[in-house]
């Protein structure tokens, strides 16, 4: 799989921005190093929560919940126990997998629609818990300035870190993707009377594709407190997870890395115009509209299914002859 | 778990009214996002949005009429309009031109109106909390078991059961409500006997978002009307409607009763996380049925 992998063709373009990234720090001034670590962290979130949405078909509608479970997880071990640095930042994906195998069982038995209310729902639940318990949480103001340990205290440190880490994750996505069950899980969004008829079980399959992907946003949550170094409600907020659903729309649900675009785009919208106006939001959903209208499959998918018309027009072309 | 005041038949019963009054506003949100829901078959992220935006003009008219008891029930009246008439141009200008599109890219839709509504409503109205009175008729309490309980709540409980019988006349007895439910069931056979299903649509969502202004502007003497009460309420919304079945009028008051009545004496048990009493109701019933209490309509 992995000599798959490399002979992609756009394996050699990846490879290329990665060493790109890595030097990037050297030159670029510290504010923008920043947010090139804020744009790893989104971009991982947004390709986690496209295993399911785009690859799945499922209705992941509160997908960020199981982000903030993985903050707090982690953030909370650093902060309220003496235990070594590691064992919080292992115990944020497992903390998040685990929420996500328990909701997900609430959720999965039902289908489209009901999944996404009801999760979006339990999701709340756990914002709730997270903005009402003061005394563990912090309530609404969170908390600040977690220790991180010596080797990624600084920004620069803590910079290569993250990107080292999400390259890694983004290599076994796109191995997962590529094995058998990640080729299961697309068949299953394709057609999924068809695979229950042949002997396909569809809802444990569905189930595990939820667990892997909160596993990966848990990730992504222990990154972020890596480059923040706080953690507040806001991160487990539905309206973050509607976010992140509009990423993987902009960059392309069919495509692999189209979420990481996403991701890089409305970020660094977010950043820019956060500093001219307030109303961000009302940008943002704008920018919404005109994708629902005029760019449906997002930016790479636009690229990827115009090139599947020119191939199937070449077929019909060289059939005619 | 500690309580909060001793438990009395006086504290019980007073609590229970207080939960009825507050399923009442959740039932009149609610019906209106389970019809949208039964009608169209999209969730309607804004419609805790258009809540938020009937309490703001209920508090704009009554203000502007001087604050009197002409005002607070005028405001009742035109604020769900004010409502009514924003979810209509949103339908028309946009809306109506995904309804061939799939699913997600209407609940998307719907994700943008709030996002914009909302800002909308932080530029009209800032950031500052209001509060409106009650007209004096419904101010001041009355005595039940010996123990005050707000006239306003009373008068929220006669309301509630008003608009319950008279959205199930109007759906059961009248053509337009006839057609509407028949477009939820199968909408092709409804265009095929040459019904305009486009503009049945557009009078479901401005009728459901009218419901939502109405709750907005009954709950606005008993709160304080601030941002971020569309959020609050969407949520508990949705999971009424889950709860109850999808796009059944009666699953959603029923719904509404348990979030409602569970909320109230979570408050009297365990203050600091009476949310958590209505979720376990929740996980309670779609543990038993996983489809709501009550036959969805789809």
């Amino acid at each position: 799989m992995f000599q798959d992998m490399l002979r992609q063709k756009s394996f050699g373009a990846s490879a290329a921005i990665f060493m790109a990234l890595l030097i990037a720090p050297l030159i670029i001034p510290k504010f923008y190093t920043y947010i090139l670590a804020v744009i790893f962290v989104t971009a991982l979130l947004a390709m986690s929560l496209n295993m399911v949405v785009g690859h799945g078909g499922l209705f992941q509608f509160h997908h960020a919940a199981f982000y903030g479970v993985g903050a707090y997880t982690a953030g909370l071990i650093l902060v309220k126990t003496s235990w070594p640095w590691w064992i919080g930042f292992i115990a944020g994906p497992i903390g998040a997998a685990v929420t996500g195998l328990v909701i997900g069982l609430f959720c999965i038995r039902l289908n489209k629609l009901y999944f996404g209310m009801l999760q979006i729902s339990l999701g709340s639940l756990i914002w709730a818990i997270a903005f009402r318990w003061y005394r563990l949480t912090g309530g609404d103001d969170g908390i600040h300035g977690i220790p991180m340990p010596e080797f990624i205290s600084g920004l620069k440190s803590s910079y290569y870190f993250v990107l080292i880490l999400v390259a890694v994750c983004l290599i076994l996505m796109y191995l997962i993707l590529k094995s058998p069950f990640g080729t299961t899980l697309q068949a299953i969004r394709d057609n999924p009377e068809r695979c229950a008829a042949v002997g396909i079980n569809v809802r444990r399959h569905q189930l595990m594709g939820i667990v892997v992907a909160t596993f990966f946003a848990g990730v992504a949550g222990v990154l972020f407190i890596t480059v923040e170094g706080s953690i507040f409600p806001d991160l487990l907020f539905w309206v973050l997870s509607l976010e992140v659903f509009i990423m993987c729309l902009l960059g392309g649900w069919f495509t692999f890395g189209g979420p990481i675009l996403g991701a890089a785009m409305i970020v660094s919208l977010r950043t820019f115009v956060g500093t001219y106006t307030e109303y961000w939001t009302l940008i943002l959903g704008v920018i919404l509209i005109l994708l629902i209208f005029f760019l449906p499959d997002g930016i790479m998918g636009y690229n990827y299914l115009a090139k599947l018309r020119r191939r199937s027009k070449r077929r019909s072309a060289s059939r005619a002859e | 778990m500690e309580t909060g005041q001793s438990i009395t038949l006086a504290a019980l019963s007073s609590h229970l009214l207080v939960g009825l009054s507050r399923a009442m506003i959740l039932f009149i949100v609610t019906s209106g996002l389970s019809f949208v829901l039964g009608v169209l078959r999209v969730p309607n992220v804004a419609h805790g949005s258009l809540y938020m935006i009937g309490a703001f003009a209920a508090f704009s008219i009554s203000t502007a009429l001087g604050g009197g008891a002409w005002g607070f029930w005028l405001a009742l009246i035109l604020a769900p309009c004010v409502v009514a008439l924003v979810s209509l141009i949103a339908e028309r200008s946009l809306f109506c031109h995904l309804y061939e599109r799939e699913h997600l890219m209407l609940l998307l839709f719907t994700f943008a109106l709030m996002l914009i509504l909302g800002d909308l409503t932080k530029m009209i109205w800032g950031a500052d909390y209001r509060s409106i009175m009650a007209p004096p008729l419904l101010q001041g309490s009355v005595s039940i078991f010996d123990s005050p309980f707000p006239k306003y709540n009373l008068f929220l409980i006669i309301v509630g059961p008003i608009v319950a019988i008279g959205l199930w006349l109007f759906t059961s007895k009248t053509k337009i409500g006839k057609i509407a439910r028949a477009a939820a069931v199968d909408r092709e056979m409804v265009g095929a006997i040459g019904i305009n299903v486009s503009w049945v649509f557009a009078f479901a969502f401005v009728l459901g978002c009218f419901l939502a202004g109405l709750g907005g502007a009954l709950v606005s003497p008993t709160i304080s009307v601030t941002l971020g009460m569309d959020h609050d309420i969407i949520i508990e919304a949705f999971l009424i409607v889950t709860i109850g079945g999808l796009g059944n009028m009666w699953g959603a008051m029923a719904g509404s009763l348990i979030f409602g009545i569970t909320q109230s004496f979570g408050v009297l048990f365990w203050p600091q996380f009476a949310i958590v009493f209505p979720y376990a109701a929740v996980v309670i019933v779609l543990t038993l049925k996983p489809t709501g209490m009550l036959k969805s309509v789809w």
